[in-house]
């Protein structure tokens, strides 16, 4: 018998446990892909296309083979079928125009980036050298690059991206919810609007951006067991596992996929990239372990980029405010291919413009276009922040054009908190929410009436400073997510996710979860719900994931899934320990199961005061001497939970600014917010994912923006100017939670990943719109540099588009360099 | 990613340096921090066969009171400068400017004339070397000879340094009493500047008796904004007395276009910055 | 090939390098010190920062040689040798400085140095000391806390009770 613990007395749920992770990544005993090296292991190095688009017409190798230590050079010929294809896991219409994507084409180039050959050498750096030897011809062929021009290109005989698709219109996706039955007619709205009421009419862009995880993507094949084992720093291990035997032919039983330590993802890695796709072809090849690490450059380039749409959008209210309808239109840039999710991103902002708002009608499409650049998916958020940002801007717009303050015009249209469950004109029914009770709160932390009274002397004294309050009162729909919704949307796998729980011999618990971290804290947060449920010690809980030999069946990490699908998985799989383990200890005490009560890790006889630690049983079923007849010697359970609705956290975001008028320069001077996100497991955790997504929705609409030049060139193509702001250009955050229980989880728990990210775009860029209102400035795109903020004061309009090339400073010079 | 091989050499003098330097010419490259040139090598923009390391010379390094002026060593390290009471006293534009430097990591290995001899007219130091009027010295095969700063930077990541010619030291005449800012505008910090003003004022009392002004990143070289300068001498140290004379500060320079801001942008924030840079100088900002 | 002799983390190693080796290259691919990661190829992020004769420096910007008679110490080194962690070490993990953990390794070391220099940095100097390290995943807030908290000048992180 082991010695019995006493229980812990403080629950775990809720507690602000500092992190089981963090040990090991403040020291630097780190496991990540790029650390692991094998035996005889060789190194990639890929040939990338400097133009967008273009024929292959001839690659010369042999000065490359001739190059020291290397071991192979091979193009997409040479790999042929082995290398498998890269899968769109979500047509979205049936007649969706899908490219086929060869990881590596033998034929053609349809971006700048894409790989078209691979050196294979003994060190990284003889690969590189050889890859600068291999001569590739190429045939330029007219790029589509511009999004508007390339969706009309097939009408006008313009270029395109695959010009044997015929056309570069991807899917035309449509919402109405007077054919859905969820709501009227939204071209009679605009109308009755247009005649008695209000109509804003806006166009606004959600410029390319690039997830930029900070560890660069790596991925090591090791093909010389039974299993292929592959390590990659991916989102998805499972999915990819998928994805490889699918393509390739390996059975999937012969395929282990690792995710070690990752570092960042951010929807940057849910991918199953060629570069994985080229890795694994060559290692099976060569019969060879292979490494393939990419530059920051290579990744800036070729890693999938997020966003990237313009958005035509009408708004119909009455004249006192009441929002009558919303028509949305998108057009969305794919990139070359149709990625994972890829047309499903816009898909997903779909059933969010019309966010917390009543509107009694409701029509979305988005046309999906393809073009001759760097594919795009999903970026934290994915299409949630680009609804978002459309919604709450144009009640901002709303609220001007009506005189009043923002948040009376929020008010006037959301859905009140005795109004839940709502069932919205988008069709999802809302579990839960209290819109008044966060505002009222974040209102308060922010200062809002002091900083209007502020923002009203600065204007009347017109200082050179001008002060801006922007406010974005947000909801998403996360936690993906049904497998029947997403069966209903033509998603090719579910939602569900999948937990274990084993009670070793020693009283230790291991935790098995299909959802794969990377850097959210899983093995925290899922110690404090197991240790809870079991009433073990937080100490004692090992949490398992990431390598599909342990954690055979998942759907990893994204779309702020893993607490409120994994979360419940596990949740389900711990009850079910106890469930084998209460007739055991039955017999085991001499009870009745009647009788036993389980609470603090241990079974008691009601009335007396014997009892016994599920831990003591787990030995005893490890002994397996004295069970009662006919049970298994095993307490270990799973669980596969599939959600029966999406999760609905919402908040209210509240930002101030000061512009500089003179320059244009935006600081941020302060940022409060309200999150709902229902039960809270660790505070430390969720502050840090809503500190970090508040940070990259903030870049969204200050810093950051993938650029391309005429020539289909990512100009934007290293930190020098793809610009991810520092601690010195950011400030620190006023949080705070309000408390409305998910209905649809045991835990009451709702996604807090993305939250930050989808609503603090559109309360920055209000807050500087609001600082320019007497400059008649009604808009500045994103992102809000200074140089567009200057042209907005000076000139009207939203202050241009970003063109020119990078400043030269890492140029070939030829001064003398000290 | 890594630079392509190259061979190397650490001298431990002057003398062989430029004896290094005469033996592999065109093929060679020098190092001094090498803060802008690894870069350069890792992405292989550039593949010398030789990179000769002035990291081992002594004598290159630190900063020496040369009477009626400082003397840097080339080789002394952004941080070393920045820390250095004389450069203060004397110098205090540099000081000011190196503050804004790059980032601490970089100011502890890049040095005060690796920068300068990479000619980058986004490179804070070179708007400061030309407002004070610094001296380059370079060690050639023939000897030393000094280079004023009106002549040494010849255009974008060019020089008046000759290929067999190493910079050792630059002199900068002591500016005594003072006052000093640079006004650096990034979008974000790890940036280089958009434009930047570095500027330097003499007061008589509430009146500004002589400005100095060099303008970064508003030309292929650092430029002075003399028609500000001259504008400025006599005129009261005041928001009104400076703005007329900083409006003057773009004129005649042709800045470039791009990612982060067209030619008539960078042209209007230079005056601003001027304007503010002067005042903050002036001790009125 | 030349010749190298360098103390890292207390322990003198010597090897024959090619001349293009970076440090950080040394230090992973040589010495298995795999705890200092490479994040970017412009010396932008930080994520390689170590210390050099004491001073902070980015690990991918030096070359080996250039590091040759030198003294360093990296993320692997800091803690004590009885494993008590250092100070800033102790305060990251205190404060949610860290998600994915990739650039901690460079921050915490760029934070020692900033503490050495100035061990009651204000908020602004705390976030221009680290302006050089980039970091996508906890918006700097908790880092600024973390940093706080080693010098001694404010309490605990966000979210947190105690």
């Amino acid at each position: 018998m082991t010695a019995t613990q006493e229980p812990t007395a403080r629950a775990e749920i809720g507690r602000d446990r500092r992190r089981k992770e963090d040990q090991r990544l403040i020291t630097g005993r780190t496991r990540w892909t790029d650390n692991i090296t094998l035996p005889g292991m060789l190194h990639l190095a890929m040939v990338r296309s400097p133009f967008p688009h273009a024929r292959i017409t001839g690659i010369e190798t042999e000065a490359a083979k001739q190059s020291p230590n290397v071991v192979a050079v091979l193009t997409g010929a040479d790999l042929g079928e082995a290398q498998g294809a890269c899968i769109n896991a979500w047509p979205v219409v049936p007649d969706q125009v899908t490219p086929a994507h060869v990881p590596m084409p033998s034929d053609r180039v349809a971006f700048a980036g894409e790989t078209v050959a691979v050196v294979v050498a003994r060190s990284a750096a003889e690969a590189r050298d050889a890859a600068e030897l291999v001569e590739v011809d190429y045939e330029e062929l007219p790029a589509a690059l511009e999004l508007k021009e390339s969706a009309e290109a097939h009408a006008n005989g313009g270029a395109l991206a695959h010009p044997d698709l015929g056309t570069n219109v991807s899917a035309v996706w449509r919402f109405d919810s007077a054919e859905a039955g969820t709501g009227g007619d939204v071209e009679a709205a605009i109308a009755e609007a247009r005649e008695n009421g209000i109509v804003i009419e806006r166009e606004y862009r959600q410029q390319r951006l690039i997830p930029a995880f900070m560890e660069p993507r790596s991925t090591v094949v090791d093909p010389t067991g039974e299993q292929i084992t592959v390590w990659s720093a991916t989102q998805v291990p499972h999915i990819l596992r998928f994805a490889m035997a699918a393509t390739t032919g390996v059975p999937e039983s012969k395929i282990r996929v690792i995710a070690p330590d990752v570092g960042g993802g951010f929807g940057g890695k849910l991918q199953q990239t060629p570069e994985e796709m080229i890795t694994f072809a060559v290692a099976r090849r060569l019969g060879k372990p292979v490494k393939y690490t990419e530059t920051r450059s290579e990744s800036l380039l070729a890693a999938h980029h997020g966003r990237d749409q313009w958005q035509r959008l009408t708004l119909a209210a009455t004249k006192d405010g009441h929002v009558t309808g919303l028509k949305v239109d998108l057009l969305a840039d794919l990139g070359a291919y149709v990625a994972i999710v890829g047309g499903g991103v816009p898909v997903l902002g779909a059933f969010m413009f019309n966010a917390i708002y009543k509107f009694p009608a409701y029509q979305f499409q988005t046309t999906n276009v393809l073009t001759n650049k760097t594919w795009t998916d999903a970026y934290r958020g994915a299409g949630r922040p680009e609804a978002t940002f459309a919604i709450e801007r144009l009640m901002d717009e709303l609220a001007a054009e009506l005189g009043k303050d923002p948040l009376e015009v929020r008010e006037m249209n959301w859905i009140k908190h005795e109004e839940f469950p709502f069932t919205t004109v988008a069709g999802l029914e809302y579990d839960s929410g209290n819109y008044e009770a966060a505002t009222a709160r974040a209102k308060e932390m922010f200062g809002y009436d002091a900083l209007r009274a502020e923002q009203a002397e600065r204007r009347s004294r017109g200082d050179k400073v001008q002060l801006g309050i922007g406010v974005s009162t947000f909801t998403e729909m996360c936690g993906l997510a049904p497998s029947r919704v997403l069966g209903s949307l033509n998603y090719g796998a579910g939602g569900w996710e999948h937990a274990e729980v084993r009670m070793l011999a020693t009283g230790k618990v291991e935790v098995v979860t299909g959802a794969s971290a990377h850097g959210q804290g899983h093995e925290t947060a899922f110690s404090q719900i197991v240790a809870d449920r079991l009433g073990v010690p937080f100490e004692d809980i090992e949490v398992l994931h990431g390598d599909t030999q342990i954690s055979h069946k998942g759907l990893d990490t994204y779309g702020s899934r893993s607490l409120v699908v994994g979360g419940e998985a596990l949740v389900r799989a711990a009850d079910k320990v106890i469930e084998k383990a209460r007739p055991i200890a039955a017999h085991l005490l001499e009870a009745s199961v009647d009788d036993l009560e389980f609470s603090a890790g241990r079974f008691a006889v009601k009335g007396t005061d014997q009892g016994m630690a599920i831990t003591e049983i787990a030995t005893a079923v490890f002994a397996a001497h004295n069970l009662p007849d006919g049970l298994e010697p095993s307490i270990d359970s799973e669980a596969t939970f599939d959600p029966v609705n999406f999760n609905y956290p919402h908040g209210t975001h509240l930002c101030a600014v000061e512009v500089d008028t003179e320059t244009g320069q935006v600081r941020l001077r302060s940022y409060a917010c309200c999150d709902d996100i229902g039960n809270v497991i660790n505070p430390l955790i969720v502050a840090g994912q809503v500190h970090g997504g508040l940070v990259q929705g903030i870049a969204q609409a200050l810093w950051e923006e993938a650029v391309y030049d005429d020539n289909g060139t990512l100009v934007t193509g290293s930190f020098v100017d793809y610009l991810l702001p520092t601690a010195a250009d950011t400030i620190s955050f006023d949080l705070d939670h309000t408390t409305s229980p998910a209905t649809t989880n045991s835990l009451g728990t709702k996604g807090v990943g993305e939250a930050g990210t989808i609503a603090s775009t559109p309360a920055v860029v209000n807050a500087v719109v609001d600082a320019l209102r007497p400059y008649g400035v009604h808009d500045v795109a994103m992102p809000c540099t200074p140089e567009r903020v200057w042209r907005a004061i000076n000139s009207g309009g939203s202050g241009g588009e970003t063109t020119e090339a990078a400043a030269p400073h890492f140029d070939e010079s030829e001064g003398a360099a000290q | 990613m890594i630079p392509a091989a190259f061979e190397y050499v650490a001298p431990a003098s002057v003398e062989e340096a430029l004896a290094a330097l005469a033996e592999h010419g065109d093929d060679a490259k020098i190092i001094a921090g090498g803060q802008s040139l690894l870069p350069v090598l890792r992405m292989r923009l550039n593949a010398p066969e030789w990179v000769i390391d002035l990291g081992r010379i002594a004598s290159l390094r630190g900063v020496r009171d040369g009477g009626d002026h400082l003397a840097i060593g080339a080789m002394t390290t952004h941080h070393d400068v920045g820390q250095d009471p004389m450069v203060h006293e004397h110098a205090l534009l540099i000081s000011k400017a190196i503050t804004h430097l790059a980032d601490a990591q970089v100011r502890h290995r890049g040095t005060f004339g690796g920068a300068l001899a990479h000619a980058d007219p986004a490179g804070d130091l070179g708007a400061p070397a030309l407002a004070l009027d610094a001296t380059f010295v370079v060690q050639g095969p023939g000897g030393t000879r000094e280079i004023p700063a009106a002549d040494f930077f010849v255009d974008l990541f060019e020089t008046a340094i000759s290929d067999d010619e190493i910079l050792t030291e630059v002199r900068v005449p002591k500016y005594d009493g003072w006052g000093a800012a640079y006004e650096k505008f990034v979008r974000i910090a790890h940036q280089w500047p958009i434009v930047a003003v570095a500027a330097t004022v003499r007061l008589e009392g509430d009146t500004i008796a002589e400005a100095r002004i060099g303008l970064t990143n508003m030309g292929s070289t650092p430029v002075r904004a003399r028609a500000t300068e001259q504008m400025l001498a006599g005129q009261p140290a005041t928001e009104e007395g400076v703005a007329a004379a900083a409006a003057l500060a773009a004129d005649g320079t042709t800045p470039p276009s791009d990612l982060n801001g067209d030619a008539d942008y960078r042209r209007h924030l230079a005056t601003v910055l001027t304007r503010r840079a002067v005042l903050a100088a002036a001790g009125r900002g | 090939m030349t010749r190298i002799n360098l103390t890292v983390d207390g322990q003198r190693v010597a090897d024959d390098v090619e001349p293009r080796m970076l440090l950080v290259q040394y230090l992973r691919e040589k010495l298995g010190k795999t705890g200092t990661v490479v994040g970017c190829d412009t010396s932008n992020c930080g994520a390689c920062t170590v210390h050099l004769d004491g001073r902070s420096v980015k690990s991918c910007n030096v070359l080996a040689v250039q590091a040759d008679g030198g003294e360093v110490t990296t993320i692997e080194g800091l803690a004590g040798e009885d494993g008590q962690l250092h100070p800033v070490q102790e305060a990251f993990r205190e404060c949610h400085g860290l998600q994915c953990g990739y650039c901690t390794p460079g921050m915490i070391m760029q934070t020692v140095d900033l503490l050495a220099e100035n061990p009651s940095p204000s908020e602004e100097a705390i976030r221009l000391g680290l302006e050089g390290n980039l970091c996508r995943c906890t918006g700097y807030h908790n880092i600024v806390r973390a940093v706080q908290h080693a010098a001694g000048t404010t309490g605990a992180a966000e979210g947190a009770s105690a």
